[in-house]
């Protein structure tokens, strides 16, 4: 054992150290500190270190594998770990006061989110599926209990345990999968499990594709495509708003990074047989997100069946099967964290004292009586439907963009025709800002966090569609073809 | 475990578990015979008293399965970390010369977590009954 060779090895995972200090930082200082924005101030500035953390080992090492190449550092982990950064901080910033309204105002809340976070780091850069069932494990436990956090509400605690009992379940899909490849492969290494599928001479084998259909399976769930996507509306309706904010992006890019590192990198050589179950799955998913979102009346429920849609269409660059599209679907990640985060904070204000607004109805004439955070949804919206000056049309325009290119044209059709499906949808909720009459006087909850989130939330969504070219050229490259 | 994919033939066969199989089904035949002797040998002269669940001799006063206080479930919660705590303790310090100075910080950093979670614990109030 090389003590110095080790020492090494902790350099490269400084970030994600740091934030568990920090985590088990909060712990205690929860048990002293009553002022719950201290913690979140504390947690927040925890997550800066790690981030400046992450950007010192990215200009100053190259690419490389630690741990006996159990733990890689590259460009594809540093550009989803920038995601879950942003996403951990706006998650703090639209939660402070939402969560004192809820009566559910704890410090483990923050430590807990601090956790999940790092789980999705190691998911991002694990090169091995041990580490990477080690990530998952840690992301999930720590949201099965933030979707339970409001303890008295019934909800709340049918959220938790649905997402528990189905996290569950699909984590043993996920270790079926992985002992599946395991015995046939005799190595969870990501890298050498594709050179013994070559050595082997297995690729064609039963056996080696039914264990892909697992670990798709369970990625699945963790990103919740069609027919895994039972718990999300569930799960989304109640859990407390900000931690749906929080699910809807950070477990489904960290479930997106590693179903893109384990097919790229593990089953790189059987792209026929995972797009066989990825297109039906991608066309599902699409359809049962944009045709069930019609019907709902809750905008929790709503925004949780546009995220599965989402998922479908974030897929289109998996199945593309060229680091371009695995590009495509990380840019279109990054994007959907933004406008995504930014819709829940709107949805956030409504929530006051005694009053859920929750329901579309509640957004009757909003335009009237509070125009900017009307205009705000207004441009979240028209970004979560992919209209032009916002980033959403720059997601979507490049996802379709690979697809076409990888010869995959009606894919292409089928997903342009379910977003403009999901347009009735989106575009009802701005119907009702500003063409109803209100029924009642809605006052908003504003606090100074809630206003910095939606500036950044708002600009970025703006900036990014109008000059894609500085988030093109950053996810370009940090994945190279 | 960790196989080499070098030398690896073109069928795997995990031979290397064939020791477990056989460990199975000895476990099995020695589990099986051992009741099925019993049931062939003993005598069967069965009465009310002989019946009776086994409790220190005392007669049964009604049924086991009522409903417990939640409060039991943190106990055996808390009692599961720190007993794993003490089982990883164990190989621990059979190695602990070969592990050197590094094994050591290692299980430092081990048992100092579990402690910050103790304190946690401890403060949260979930050692008070009531």
């Amino acid at each position: 054992m090389n003590t110095a060779n080790y020492l090494v090895d902790i350099t490269m995972i400084m970030p994600e150290l740091t934030l568990i200090c920090v985590a088990l930082i909060l712990l205690l200082l929860d048990l002293v500190v009553k002022n719950k924005e201290v913690l979140a101030a504390v947690g927040i500035a925890g997550t800066l270190v790690a981030l400046y953390g992450t950007y010192k080992l990215f200009v100053f090492h190259a690419p490389q594998s630690v741990f006996a190449d159990m733990f890689v550092l590259d460009g594809y982990s540093n550009f989803f770990k920038l995601i879950f950064y942003l996403n951990i901080i706006l998650t703090i910033l639209i939660s402070l006061k939402y969560m004192t309204i809820e009566k559910a105002s704890f410090g483990e809340y923050y430590s807990l989110l601090i956790f999940a976070t790092t789980g999705m780091m190691i998911m991002a850069s694990a090169a091995d599926l041990i580490v990477l069932y080690l990530g998952l494990e840690l992301m999930a436990l720590s949201t099965y209990i933030l979707a339970g956090l409001m303890r008295k509400q019934l909800r709340s605690n049918e959220a938790a345990l649905k997402y528990f009992f189905l996290g569950a379940f699909s984590s043993a899909i996920l270790l079926y999968g992985i002992s599946m490849t395991y015995g046939l492969t005799g190595t969870t290494n990501l890298r050498e499990i594709a050179a013994a599928l070559q050595t082997l001479n297995i690729m064609e084998s039963p056996a080696v594709f039914l264990g892909l259909i697992f670990l798709i399976v369970a990625f699945g769930f963790k990103v919740a495509l069609a027919p895994f996507h039972m718990w999300a509306p569930d799960v989304y309706e109640g859990a407390p708003t900000s931690i749906t904010a929080f699910m809807s992006v950070g477990p489904k890019a960290a479930g997106f990074a590693v179903m893109g590192r384990v097919l790229f990198e593990a089953f790189g050589g059987m792209q026929m047989q995972w797009n066989s179950i990825l297109i039906p799955l991608a066309v599902i998913t699409m359809a049962v997100g944009s045709i069930i979102a019609l019907a709902q009346t809750n905008i929790k429920r709503m925004l949780a069946y546009s995220s599965i849609a989402h998922a479908g269409y974030m897929l289109l660059g998996i199945i593309a099967g060229t680091p371009e599209g695995l590009a495509s679907t990380a840019n279109y990640l990054m994007i959907y964290m933004f406008m995504n985060i930014g819709a829940f904070a709107i949805v956030i204000m409504l929530r006051r004292e005694g009053f859920q607004g929750e329901n579309l109805d509640d957004y009757m004439g909003l335009a009237k009586s509070h125009p900017l955070a009307s205009a705000l949804m207004l441009i979240f919206m028209f970004s979560l439907t992919g209209i032009p000056p916002t980033a959403g049309f720059i997601g979507k325009f490049y996802v379709f963009m690979e697809v076409i290119r990888s010869g995959y044209t009606y894919l292409a059709i089928i997903a342009v025709i379910f977003s403009v499906i999901s347009a009735f949808f989106y575009l009802r909720v701005v119907m009702y800002m500003y063409m109803k009459d209100p029924k009642e006087d809605v006052t908003l909850t504003t606090s100074s966090t809630l206003s910095i989130a939606l500036a950044i939330t708002a600009i970025m969504v703006l900036i990014l569609g109008i000059f894609p070219s500085f988030l093109l050229n950053l996810v370009r490259s940090s994945i190279p073809g | 475990m960790c196989i080499k994919n070098s030398n690896m033939s073109e069928t795997f066969v995990p031979s290397d578990y064939f020791p477990v199989v056989i460990f199975f089904i000895f476990a099995l035949l020695i589990g099986f015979g051992t009741l099925l002797l019993g049931v062939v040998l003993r005598p069967k002269r069965p009465y009310t008293q002989k019946l009776y669940p086994y409790e220190s001799g005392n007669p049964p006063v009604g049924e086991p399965r009522y409903k417990f206080s939640v409060k039991f479930y943190i106990i055996a919660m808390l009692f599961v970390v720190f007993d794993v705590e003490a089982v990883f303790l164990y190989p621990w310090a059979v190695a602990y010369n070969k592990l050197g100075i590094f094994g050591f910080a290692e299980m430092m950093l081990f048992v100092f977590i579990l402690l910050i979670g103790y304190i946690y614990v401890w403060k949260k109030g979930a050692f008070d009954w009531e």
